[in-house]
């Protein structure tokens, strides 16, 4: 299949970008990346310079790769990251426009990368149980219902890609927040220090530069992960019990 | 040279108490002065990191990616074993030790292990601890599955993603850490060289990634935890990213890189489709609990299937070949990685693969779907049940089981696992071999210690399934925060070391210089093309089967493959921005200097253990055949200087405990 990419090329986080136009012959067995790889080839070979994008594991789990297709994080597929979409769900002739993940928190270093390190921080915020290596009980000592366990399962499955901001209209990063804050707080471990977790948490969200949730789900339909707003749900009713206690 | 492992005296139960309660301390006032790099932050990188920032040493981490959370140990899907015993199988810690010695197949160090097998609960309970949510019985308690090699239950995991959740795990703890201001983080910065200062490694030389710096950092101490060197195949399992670059540029400062050609092939990888794939991708072996592997035993049958012109489906019980359970009763699919891809091999060698390319076979779970639906319909009180709904029921279960698993197949091939059998073929996905270290997890230059898959120390010639995980956070949280002690409690009077003296500024130079070598080549090949073809001649020669002849050639085809990079290369853009390709050449450089060392120890091993198979050495049945008599030892090669010959030193293997014996699955 032949193929007419728009890609958005930035030379770096201070210089202005723009969309350049490349044709590519891609089969439709190549992933999405292995078909950009065959492009960045092909400008080697005419001695241009490649586009930058982030990627590693290419098997949909580091949460390295991003980048928004046709519009999309991750392109059309649902719970797929940009590294398992397959060409196949192209066709030929197809014109394809590939951006950088946007948002205020999340500057651009390069064409298509972008810098995450804001979801680092939350994370060094309050993202963790206070547990040194060696203190604890047998692993046996702690039982926890299965379908809790699961549940936070579901949500300790974020990869943090950052998928969630770029679908949001306003930038938020509730559900990135919320899944951390459900999988440990649904956890009898980790439920001892939610009430500051969520707290710190939330606040670091705010000075990161993300914006505000209004409820629009754009982050469920493209998360991934497939990570369910109701764990946003889940954090809005941990914080207005907190501000409760706090008041 | 002689190596000492320094390994402690006294019985194999107590070394590691003994060890513990002896070892020199170093005093919290101490330890605040002192600091530690610690490059990688993987299981192990994240898990040490984190451990010896709470303990109170200043530790600096290093990762090339944008985030500690996104290195390769988060690709890890099956599970982390460890000897609990509870399922009440007949597990210890013994047995641990014991599987793991043999499924290496007797070439690793019985001290290392045995610590290993005996810190491995406690790995367990950390992890439970930070909120790892593995998967649990009814009641609340922990559940294990079985992995290759072993005859118990003893795998933890979190459905497939057990190393995401792992390394979550250890992400968390380290952020904690960095919030403490303990641990000081460097993402998008990569290692390009070790600092030795007057014989002891006192720092690196790193390059930030976005704005192509050349930066020195120092410490009293530096740990490796950089992985393994697969994507010297190209192809491999392994992230994009991972690289030999940290443990290749330690031996090129004189460490010791111990049996670097045993490289463990894993029989359940994703077949190769086309030449412009880029990576392999792995089903966890978890599936050979329930999945059974088979070929047509008929040629014809296989031809046929190549064509499309049947399926899998098509093909009666009786004209399938089950050719695991048929050699290996006694293990059937879960024989060890290395026993299973070699097996595939020899169908797929004898013209029986059933993917257009010829080399694939099938891995089945019908049976199992038939099984658990039939044991599911009657737990809901159905009489007589219906296949249909067997079936369905079944595929539930499989679903809750492999889901993940059963998707991710389905994304790539565009095949739908629960109806037709996914096809599977042997990839390249881990390295046993790696830095040669002492128990304490030194290598022999003082002050430079490896962990985890960066070290060659616990699985001798072939790992197990579910070890990965567990070695790389047992070095990170319970081994080498004690072990450095041994190394650190003698620099208590050493003052901060000054990034500003001579070798730091020397191997600053060196990678200036060596970067404006890449990109002035300016000639008409690209990074890629190098790796691809290094990639090909070490699969072709130094892979699932090697002989003398073909490791010769290979070995020449290298060399010159090298000098040709260096004068042929084309690297766009410049060094000061962030510039993924001249990243890759700096990578692919360094690999091209590995790749001729695997090849010359397996040139040199002239017998078969694990998963280095030499043609000329095998039994009649086409087992691997070990010479114990001469080669009953770790190679462990230097090679400062390319332009002499890699030198070996043989650090011998006594097994005290363990009854060497040829290795049999039957």
């Amino acid at each position: 299949m032949e193929l007419q990419l728009k890609i958005w090329r930035q030379k770096n986080a201070d210089s202005g970008g723009g969309f350049e136009v490349y044709r590519v012959k891609a089969n439709e067995h190549m992933s999405f990346l292995e078909m950009l790889d065959v492009l960045n080839e092909q400008l080697i070979a005419e001695r241009k310079e490649p586009v930058a994008f982030d990627h590693d594991c290419r098997e949909g789990i580091c949460g390295a790769c991003s980048m928004v297709i046709n519009g999309r994080p991750h392109g059309p597929n649902q719970g797929t990251t940009t590294c398992q979409l397959h060409m196949r769900f192209f066709k030929d002739g197809d014109v394809i426009t590939v951006e950088p993940f946007q948002a205020r928190a999340f500057p651009v270093i390069k064409d298509l990368v972008v810098d995450r390190s804001a979801f680092d921080r939350i994370i060094q915020a309050g993202g963790y149980i206070s547990v040194n290596t060696g203190q604890p009980v047998d692993g046996n000592a702690i039982p926890i219902e299965r379908d809790t366990s699961s549940l936070a399962f579901d949500a300790a499955a974020c990869i943090g890609c950052g998928a969630c901001v770029a679908a949001c209209p306003n930038g938020s990063a509730m559900l990135f927040v919320a899944a951390k804050v459900s999988h440990l707080g649904l956890l009898p471990q980790g439920k001892i220090e939610q009430d500051g977790r969520v707290q710190k948490m939330v606040a670091q969200m705010d000075e990161e530069g993300f914006g505000n949730c209004s409820n629009v789900a754009a982050c469920e339909a493209e998360c991934p992960k497939q990570i369910s707003v109701s764990n946003i749900a889940r954090l809005n009713r941990a914080l207005i019990t907190v501000s409760f206690q706090s008041s | 040279m002689k190596l000492d492992a320094k390994i402690p005296e006294g019985p194999l139960d107590q070394k590691w108490t003994q060890y513990q309660s002896r070892v020199p301390l170093v005093s919290p006032a101490n330890k605040r002065k002192l600091e530690v790099i610690v490059v990688g932050s993987g299981l192990a990188g994240a898990s040490a990191a984190a451990s010896l920032g709470e303990l109170g040493y200043q530790v600096k981490c290093f990762t090339f990616h944008d985030s500690p959370r996104r290195a390769h140990s988060i690709a890890a899907q099956g599970g982390i074993n460890a000897a609990k015993n509870y399922m009440n199988d007949g597990d210890s810690v013994f047995r641990l030790f014991y599987d793991t010695i043999k499924g290496g197949d007797y070439r690793a160090r019985e001290a290392n292990v045995y610590r290993l097998a005996e810190v491995s609960n406690a790995i367990i309970d950390q992890a439970v601890a930070q909120g790892v949510p593995f998967a649990r019985e009814y009641g609340g308690l922990l559940e294990n599955r079985s992995f290759g090699g072993v005859q118990v239950s003893r795998t933890f995991y979190a459905r497939g993603q057990t190393g995401q959740q792992l390394l979550i795990g250890a992400y968390q703890a380290l952020s904690r850490q960095i919030s403490l201001g303990t641990v000081k983080m460097y993402n998008r910065h990569e290692m390009l060289d070790l600092v030795v200062v007057d014989g002891k490694a006192r720092g690196i030389i790193a390059r930030n990634l976005i704005s192509g710096a050349v930066e020195r950092c120092a410490a009293h101490a530096v740990v490796l935890a950089t992985g393994g060197y697969g994507n010297v195949f190209y192809l491999s399992t392994n992230a994009m990213g991972c690289n030999a670059t940290a443990i290749w540029k330690a031996v090129r400062k004189g460490a010791f890189l111990g049996n670097p050609c045993f490289t463990q092939i894993h029989p359940t990888c994703i077949p190769v489709s086309g030449d412009y794939q880029s990576k392999l991708t792995l089903m966890s072996e978890s599936l050979r609990n329930d999945g059974r592997v088979w070929v047509p035993a008929r040629k014809e049958d296989a031809e046929a299937i190549r064509r499309k012109q049947k399926t899998a489906n098509d093909i009666p019980e009786e004209q399938r070949d089950y050719f695991l359970e048929r050699r290996y009763p006694a293990f059937g699919n879960l024989v060890p990685r290395d026993v299973a891809s070699r097996a595939a091999k020899v169908e797929c060698d004898k013209g029986l693969g059933v993917s257009p390319t010829g080399l694939a076979v099938f891995l089945d779970f019908g049976a199992a779907i038939r099984r658990y639906g039939k044991s599911k319909a009657s737990v809901s009180g159905m009489a007589q049940p219906d296949v249909a709904t067997i079936e369905k029921l079944g595929r539930e279960v499989i679903a809750e089981k492999y889901g993940n698993l059963f998707e991710m197949y389905e994304k790539i091939t565009g095949e739908n696992p629960y109806n037709t059998p996914m096809m599977i073929y042997p990839a390249v996905h881990y390295t046993m071999g790696g830095l040669w270290v002492d128990y304490n997890l030194e290598t022999n230059i003082p002050g430079l210690f490896a962990i985890g898959e960066a070290n060659f120390s616990d699985h001798g010639a072939n790992r197990l399934g579910a070890s990965a995980l567990m070695q790389g956070l047992a070095d990170g949280y319970f081994v080498l925060p004690y072990t450095i002690g041994h190394f650190l409690s003698g620099e208590i009077r050493t003052p901060a070391i000054d990034p500003a003296s001579a070798p730091f500024v020397e191997a600053e130079q060196k990678c200036k210089l060596r970067i404006e070598q890449l990109l002035q080549t300016r000639g008409h090949q690209s990074v890629e093309s190098f790796h691809r073809k290094l990639g090909k001649i070490m699969w072709e020669h130094c892979g699932m089967s090697r002989n003398l002849q073909g490791l010769q050639s290979a070995r020449e085809a290298i060399r010159n493959l090298r000098s040709e990079f260096w004068k042929d290369v084309f690297v766009p853009g410049r060094a000061d921005e962030f510039n993924p390709e001249l990243e890759k050449a700096g990578r692919v450089a360094d690999f091209l200097e590995l790749g001729e060392l695997m090849v010359v120890d397996a040139m040199h091993r002239n017998e078969s253990c694990g998963g280095h198979f030499r043609e000329e050495y095998q039994t009649g049945e086409g087992e691997t055949l070990r010479d114990d008599q001469q080669f009953n030892y770790v190679a462990a090669w230097a090679w400062p200087d390319l332009d002499r010959e890699p030198e070996l030193t043989r650090e011998p293997l006594n097994y005290e405990y363990v009854k060497i014996a040829t290795r049999s699955y039957k």
